[in-house]
């Protein structure tokens, strides 16, 4: 049962970094009409410069100060530089592009950075475990991401519902045309919605950056999660990036620790192992096709 | 007096003539320079440029003239290089490629064409097995090696109950297989994880909860960062001891994990502070030309080229005689950074076999110190498998 728990809360953790990634990527995509599927190279810039200035200065907080604005700066460049040519464009246009920006930004890391991953730790004060609930002790360092996730989660909520610029952000999304024509300055509110959805990203990226190696191309791997989470939440929704990235979290986190031994009631133990291996890299996908089949537009579908 | 000077200059002629006249032996380095793996192309190409270097362009007293170039970890791209290499080139002497899926696309078909190939990292089990053939020479260990060594080390210090851990390929299950068979105790868990995954709190806390006495694991990269990294945020680094084969742990990927690799026991068939004349004057040598510790793979490079000169000078560059080429390779009569070197019927290497562990140094750089040696002039088990005509 504690072992239980203590799995929930990994998937927990893993749901709020996905949260943050696809926050941003929802936002693109719904209000923008654009596949982005340089997203995670916004992640890889934030975790970057958090880590190098992290090494510089000894501190993490200066590191996620530093990284913020240097992926939101980032995706300011490239919506002015690239995205705006492609918003009439097809989507194919649009994939082909940012699939370029993919190799462009992992090649550029390596021009500037090296090849060599780049070594970031938890700052010592998070280095600890904290026993939340009594018999699991839990790395500080995680559960400081589950808050950040929740602060940012009602940030964001506030942002929308609250403020002139969620609003117009709200308006651009149902309809562009009208809410150009009512005066909202649409080039200016797209450069935006892109660089908040980079700016959380960057912060996806600094705090991915003590846990996970930070080397080219380590955007992609959470990226394809990222889009099953859009997809599965219902693309353009905030609310469903949440629900469909606690989802998915907890659904991918709970099927590798549990399928294994699930599946040694029935089947002998060298099988059951590799049957849950193959399982648990699918079932992420599975729900994805699982809730299209009932719901094409995802759980929470930001227009009705 | 005359007549014999004259006799001299003649003799000097005919000797300096063909010295000239002679084109340098071109050799086809394809590796991985690009990607995030391709700092390990990086260093097998500095290690073998290195050997070339110190002989002022020559191999054996050989010129030599190496091409180099990236295969960008994909076969397909690899083959092209080896065809162009082959065709357009005239190249006759292969060598330089990282991974395994890769060799396996390209060595077959070249050693066909009466090409050598001389492998400084790969060793899939189907070349020293099955697929192996008489232009094929490995210089760096059959992929099992490693594994095999922290098998038998790992059981002779009294493990009883080891938890397994590798991505969900094949590689993976052949490094989990040469390590279960040196491996006598119970294994508390075998647990295959998606290739490329980056967080590992699911598998680490199932783990923990399987009380193993020890963990052996082969993610290799990025992978092995992640969680080595999140094993020791878990604490789990100070209760349950961790083995590996030596590709998590080399000197460059050791910058980027730093404290949480500390303590880690990996097998390795070379390590920097290896106490052979050939090594220190190489380790010397690579340092002050790059600037940082060679890693194996470094070791591995140039290996290869000394072991390639010492076959240049028997044959006297003559590449073309492929007969008396191979012969002097199967010698192996170089000066090893190992200290000894030798081959095996299917032309891989027999090697001593060592347990480094990972520390941090005097001056505060994070490297590995080798421990013993736990297998002596060790072979593989493919040997029987290999039919060379």
């Amino acid at each position: 049962m504690l072992l239980f728990i203590e799995q929930l809360l990994n998937g927990l953790q893993l749901g709020i970094m996905l949260f943050l990634m696809s926050a941003g990527l929802t936002l693109v995509f719904g209000i923008m009409q654009v596949i982005n599927l340089a997203h995670g190279s916004f992640y890889m810039i934030g975790a970057y410069v958090g880590a190098t200035v992290t090494a510089r200065t000894g501190s993490f907080i200066l590191g996620i100060l530093a990284a913020l604005p240097a992926a939101a700066l980032a995706g300011m460049l490239v919506e002015i530089l690239v995205l705006r040519r492609l918003y009439k464009k097809d989507h194919l246009d649009q994939v082909l592009a940012t699939f370029g920006l993919i190799m462009f930004f992992n090649e550029l890391t390596r021009i500037i950075w090296g090849r060599q991953p780049l070594f970031m730790d938890v700052p010592p004060w998070l280095a600890g475990s904290i026993e939340l609930i009594p018999g699991i002790p839990y790395p500080s360092y995680r559960i400081a991401v589950i808050a950040v996730g929740i602060i940012v989660g009602v940030f964001l909520y506030l942002l929308f519902t609250r403020t002139r610029i969620g609003m117009q952000i709200r308006a651009g999304a149902s309809n562009q045309e009208m809410a150009g024509a009512l005066g909202v300055n649409i080039r200016l509110l797209y450069t935006l919605v892109f660089s908040l959805g980079t700016l959380l990203a960057g912060l996806a990226g600094v705090m991915a950056g003590p846990i996970l190696a930070v080397e080219a191309g380590m955007g992609e791997s959470i990226l394809i999660l990222t889009f099953v989470v859009i997809v599965i939440g219902g693309i353009g929704s905030i609310r469903g990036a949440l629900l469909g990235a606690l989802l998915v979290g907890l659904v991918d986190t709970l099927g590798r620790a549990f399928l294994p031994t699930l599946l040694r009631l029935f089947l002998s133990a060298a099988y059951a192992d590799g049957v849950a291996a193959s399982l648990a890299s699918m079932s992420v996908y599975i729900l994805m096709v699982a809730i299209l089949v009932y719901r094409p537009h995802g759980l929470l579908p930001a227009n009705g | 007096m005359k007549r014999i000077l004259l006799v001299l200059m003649m003799i000097a002629a005919i000797m300096a003539g063909p010295a000239q006249a002679l084109e340098p032996v071109k050799i086809g380095m394809i590796t991985t320079l690009s990607t995030k793996a391709g700092y390990l192309g990086e260093e097998i190409r500095d290690g073998f440029q290195l050997a070339i270097d110190q002989e002022d362009g020559r191999l054996g007293g050989v010129p030599v003239k190496l091409l180099v170039d990236d295969d960008g970890r994909k076969p397909e791209k690899a083959k092209q290089i080896a065809e162009r290499f082959i065709k357009r080139d005239g190249v006759k002497i292969l060598t330089g490629i990282v991974f395994s899926n890769v060799a396996i696309a390209v060595v077959p078909k070249v050693v066909r064409q009466d090409v050598i190939y001389v492998s400084a990292n790969a060793g899939p089990s189907l070349l020293a097995g099955k697929g192996c053939h008489k232009n094929y020479f490995n210089v760096a260990y059959q992929n099992d090696n490693l594994d095999e060594v922290v098998g038998r080390y790992v059981t002779d210090a009294g493990f009883k109950n080891v938890y397994l851990l590798a991505p969900n390929y094949p590689a993976g299950k052949d490094h989990l297989g040469g390590f279960k068979r040196y491996y006598k105790g119970a294994i508390a868990g075998e647990v295959y994880t998606k290739l490329g995954q980056s967080d590992y709190a699911a598998e680490i806390a199932t783990l923990r909860a399987a009380k193993p006495d020890a963990v052996f694991f082969f993610l290799p990269g990025g992978m092995g960062i992640n969680f080595l990294k999140q094993y020791a945020q878990a604490g789990l680094n100070q209760t349950i001891p961790v083995f590996g084969p030596a590709f998590s742990f080399d000197e460059r990927l050791l910058q980027a994990v730093k404290d949480a690799a500390i303590g880690v026991k990996n097998g390795s068939q070379w390590s920097h502070d290896l106490d052979n004349p050939a090594n220190r004057q190489f380790v010397a040598a690579f340092k002050k030309t790059h600037g940082r510790t060679p890693t194996l793979y470094a070791s591995q490079g140039y290996d290869a080229a000394r072991l390639l000169g010492s076959a240049l000078k028997q044959v006297g560059g003559d590449v073309d005689a492929l007969d008396a080429l191979r012969d002097a390779i199967r010698k192996a009569d170089f000066a090893t950074v190992r200290g000894k070197f030798g081959f095996s019927a299917n032309q891989h290497p027999v090697q001593d076999i060592y347990i480094r562990e990972v520390i941090k140094d005097a001056d505060g750089n994070y490297t590995n110190k080798t421990l013993k040696a736990v297998f002596s002039d060790h072979s593989n088990v493919y040997v029987e498998q290999c039919k060379m005509d």
